[in-house]
């Protein structure tokens, strides 16, 4: 009897573990089932031990005792929006990964056999490389383009801003209220060729100086990489404009006030004071810019031309109009790692504890 | 001469934001101008001339208003299931100490830096794989609530991170039951941060392109709609639903600012007379 108690009471003071446990169990069951690792009767027995382990922790949660209980409550909260996650984010993952190794049984078929096919990749490799360098370089420019221009934006509203920094602030946030889509609409009809855009350059005689710095291509900006980056640029910057000024708001300017009672010149400190306190901004912001950019299709298709389109229009291309999902999966494989590695790298490097 | 530089240099740096400002506005006039165009042919990219036709009959594009309103639907229904799981997450994470704390904090950062076009190709290969459910709303909205979850439980965590929770413990000291506390004193408390997580979560639902394109099936959002008739037409009602939005999210906005304002207004007006009181 007392044995039982005793196990009881170690079961009940370990009770995080239990949920904690359960919760890894539940979704590795979850991404098994989603995924198709799991075929045939092995189904039914990670259903029922899905199903046993939730059971189980239901079963602590009453039994236990208020210790367990408030051990447990965490898991308990989080376990909807985790399993929710483990179904529907990394099950795709993985069925994606294993598609991306996969071969169809015909051109029509919609039936794929998981065979290790790297073959995908090479094809993914050898048919759009140029799309991959495109996705690369046209997001790289134009994250430096929205520091550039997000930058002095945030800092002017955050530190000359006074008592209209929250309006100056709503006023860059709300042209980003229409839709994404009638934005770059909006821009191609700015740039088109006869659009006024063009007819100012021309009629400023900037042309030569456009052509020079091959941002026009034979009188158009329309259809041009530069529209491309041009696009790219407008529609993130507010990614990169919001934690910078996130970042420079949280700056104390008795900071400032003391570099120029220390006889700093202004730019000085600039330099040593307000940058360095700003950079976590600025690496939130990177992030928040290249990886949607990089993957983005729409500025390519609206502003671009043939032979600018990324990679992000190649794997829609192929995964929804050839209906190609082994070589589309692998291309978005790639551009999953290729990004992760690039993160990685780069908080190695630049990186600031506090991401989210 | 030093001072007069940096006098420049000021001025230089508030042009620029000027410039930024109206840059970001740009395609923003355009889009509210065009509304009022009245264009030759299918294409409403050249300026014809003045009309309010299309204000007055901004519904006349029947596929255009249904599709925006099947985006309302799938946003309501989505930012509703996501802000309640994305809410508990953020409960838990700030609310509890607990082992794999930051591990889960990792693993909430990760489909925020997912390119959409990996969330989305990837969640159409698992669906692809199944007879369960067809592609169409269920689908888009399994879509939105994956990459809304995330989202909603930075926001709420950003926001009740100074939260002070041993207010509940004060309740239940004075006898309330745990329902009673949450209900009275924790919900209404973390209510504001819950809010604008649902807000922002509605605004990514109803804007969303690349993930809702692979998933979607025969189903038209508002901006599936306009990508697959901008190759044929583009009618001027896209320009005046979309400066409705506009108008509609600006109105939002500047309710919550002039109340945030007023708000805090009242706070200082009531620190003041506090003071006021004490130093009598």
């Amino acid at each position: 009897m007392t044995e039982t108690v005793v196990r009881k009471n170690r079961i009940a003071r370990n009770a995080d573990r239990v949920g904690m446990g359960a919760m890894i169990i539940a979704s590795v069951c979850l991404v098994a089932l989603g995924a198709h690792w799991v075929i045939g009767p092995m189904v039914s027995v990670v259903v029922l031990a899905l199903f046993l382990v939730l059971g189980s922790v239901l079963g602590l949660a009453v039994k236990g005792g208020p210790e367990a209980r408030r051990l447990l409550a965490p898991y308990g909260l989080l376990k909807p929006g985790m399993l929710w996650l483990a179904l529907f984010f990394i099950a795709p993952v993985w069925s994606l990964l294993r598609i991306s190794l996969s071969t169809k049984e015909s051109r029509f078929s919609v039936q794929y056999n998981f065979s290790w096919a790297f073959q995908n990749y090479s094809t993914a490799f050898r048919d759009f490389g140029k799309q991959f360098e495109h996705a690369f370089v046209y997001a790289a420019i134009a994250t430096v383009l929205t520091i550039l221009i997000g930058y002095p934006l945030a800092y002017v509203i955050a530190f000359r801003g006074g008592k209209y920094k929250n309006i100056l602030l709503g006023l860059v946030v709300i042209p980003f209220f229409t839709s994404y889509l009638i934005r770059t609409i909006a821009w191609s009809t700015i740039l088109a060729d006869r659009g006024i855009v063009v007819r100012v350059l021309h009629a400023v005689g900037l042309e030569n100086v456009f052509e020079w710095m091959h941002i026009m291509d034979n009188g158009k900006l329309l259809n041009t990489p530069a529209a491309v980056i041009g696009g790219l640029t407008y529609n993130f910057l507010p990614f990169m404009l919001l934690p910078i000024y996130v970042s420079l708001e949280k700056i104390d300017t008795n900071l400032v006030n003391a570099a120029g009672d220390l006889y700093s010149s202004a730019s000085r400190a600039f330099r040593k004071v307000v940058f360095p306190l700003s950079i976590p901004g600025v690496f939130a912001g990177t992030l928040l810019t290249f990886i949607p950019a990089a993957g983005d299709f729409v500025n390519a298709q609206f502003l671009g031309n043939p032979n600018t389109t990324m990679i992000g229009n190649s794997i829609q291309d192929q995964f929804l109009k050839q209906n190609n999902y082994p070589v589309a999966s692998a291309m978005a494989a790639v551009l999953m790692v290729s990004i992760a590695t690039l993160v990685l790298l780069y908080t190695r490097i630049f990186g600031t504890e506090d991401l989210a | 001469m030093m001072r007069k530089r940096t006098k420049y240099g000021r001025y230089a740096l508030n042009v620029f934001a000027g410039l930024g400002l109206v840059y970001l506005f740009a395609p923003i006039f355009f889009i509210v101008a065009f509304s009022f165009n009245k264009p030759k042919g299918n294409f409403n990219i050249a300026w014809q001339s003045f009309t309010f036709d299309n204000w007055l009959h901004p519904f006349a594009e029947q596929s255009l208003t249904h599709a925006l309103w099947k985006s309302l639907e799938i946003a309501a229904v989505s930012t509703f299931v996501s802000t309640i799981l994305g809410s508990l997450i953020a409960v838990a994470l700030s609310r509890y100490k607990f082992r794999g704390s930051e591990g889960i904090n990792l693993f909430l950062v990760l489909p925020l830096t997912t390119p959409e076009i990996v969330l989305g190709s990837s969640l159409a290969t698992l669906f692809l794989g199944q007879n369960f459910i067809d592609f169409g709303m269920t689908t888009i909205i399994i879509a939105h609530i994956m990459f809304q979850v995330s989202f909603v439980a930075l926001t709420v965590r950003a926001r009740i991170r100074g939260f002070d929770w041993t207010l509940e413990q004060a309740a239940q000291d004075l006898g309330a039951t745990p329902i009673r506390t949450f209900m009275k004193v924790t919900f209404p408390l973390i209510l504001p941060g819950i809010l604008a997580a649902a807000l922002l979560a509605f605004a990514l639902s109803i804007d969303d392109f690349i993930i809702t394109f692979f998933n979607s099936g025969p189903v038209q959002t508002f901006p599936l709609q306009i990508y697959g008739a901008s190759r044929v037409r583009i009618p001027p009602q896209i320009n005046v639903l979309a400066s409705m939005i506009l108008f509609l999210s600006v109105a939002i906005l500047m309710t919550g600012t002039i109340a945030g304002m007023r708000k805090s207004a009242e706070k200082q007006a009531t620190a003041k007379k506090f003071k006021l009181l004490h130093r009598k």
